[in-house]
């Protein structure tokens, strides 16, 4: 159903972002066929596979459209968990405080 | 952080170690590979708006959890076989789609029309989602990789029969073909035909010849179908 775990994540946060009101179905399956007829567009007509890409695109669409969170903070975070994971050691929960306080000794109670 | 979350982030950690035997840096430090573009994506969106309490992860478990587990086709199934037991259920799943649909205790949260569609001798119905991806989630669950693809979503509508032939139905000339095309507030389930030789089957031998395929409406039922959906 799922190929891999961000994809479920991904589905997940555009459904409850709509039960809460933040936006309509309707207007969520409006952003996402735009997305997709954006990519045919491009000459990248999906075979399905990518299809949570684009659901993913749609979603940082409706997100930063309705000031639930700007792009700057988005970039911002995503390079913080990249951060995160090149310098959490193999084998340890990487959580996003190792890069907020990366100067700080390892917290090996995890 | 409940259970699950841990597993995502176990498993991903998992995944990146195995790239990182080609991705150790100079000092030979064994830290963990990055995950794809689109999975840090997805982090950073969850983390900001669970900081800003817009989503509960909890809830996220719940509904990933549901998907995963508790919704799909064999929903519908069992939807499709009490229609074919129970006339006077079938006439209410007609009549008012969810209501009825409900009776099994499956529902939709988001408020959108069911329509169910009743294959027959001379009528076939067909679905698709042209736009996107629309589909009867509280019976079929999510839709299957083909259903998304841009080919089924425009050939459908232009040449269905053709679609059906590449899943192996080829109907008579004389069967009109009808073609539906999903919204996100119109979502249908075909109805399939009874096939013939199943007056001795339980309602629960019924359910499992239903495949999605025929729900959607890109196969028929028959007495030895079943078992893939």
């Amino acid at each position: 159903m799922f190929a891999e775990p961000w994809q479920a994540q991904a589905f997940a946060l555009a459904v409850k972002l709509s039960e809460q009101g933040h936006f309509t179905w309707k207007e969520w399956a409006e952003t996402l066929a735009a997305e997709l007829k954006a990519a045919e567009d491009r000459g990248q007509p999906d075979d399905g596979s990518r299809y949570y890409e684009h659901w993913l695109a749609a979603l940082e669409r409706l997100v930063t459209g309705r000031g639930l969170a700007d792009r700057p903070a988005l970039l911002a975070r995503k390079d913080a968990w990249a951060d995160a994971y090149r310098h959490t050691p193999h084998g340890k929960p990487v959580v996003l405080n190792v890069v907020l306080n990366r100067d700080a000794p390892p917290d090996t109670s995890l | 952080m409940s259970t699950r979350r841990r597993d995502f982030l176990a498993a991903t950690g998992a995944a990146a170690a195995e790239g990182n035997l080609h991705a150790q840096d100079s000092h030979g430090h064994d830290h963990q590979a990055v995950p794809s573009d689109p999975a840090l994506r997805v982090k950073a969106l969850e983390s900001l708006l669970v900081e800003k309490g817009l989503v509960d992860p909890a809830a996220l478990d719940a509904l990933i959890d549901t998907f995963e587990h508790k919704v799909g086709p064999r929903n519908g199934a069992r939807v499709v076989a009490r229609a074919w037991v129970d006339p006077a259920y079938k006439q209410r799943l007609l009549a008012g789609a969810a209501p009825a649909i409900a009776e099994l205790g499956y529902s939709s949260q988001h408020g959108e029309h069911m329509v169910v569609l009743e294959n027959g001798p001379k009528v076939h119905n067909l679905v698709v989602c042209t736009l996107c991806s629309c589909y009867p989630w509280p019976v079929l669950g999510l839709p299957p990789v083909w259903y998304k693809s841009a080919a089924y979503r425009s050939r459908a509508v232009i040449d269905p029969r053709g679609v059906m032939r590449e899943f192996g139905l080829e109907l008579p000339e004389d069967v009109e073909v009808r073609v539906w095309d999903s919204t996100a507030e119109l979502r249908y389930l075909v109805l399939p035909e009874r096939p013939a030789g199943t007056a001795n089957l339980s309602e629960d031998q019924l359910a499992a010849l239903v495949t999605r395929d025929a729900m959607v409406g890109v196969a028929k039922v028959t007495a030895a179908s079943g078992g893939q959906a």
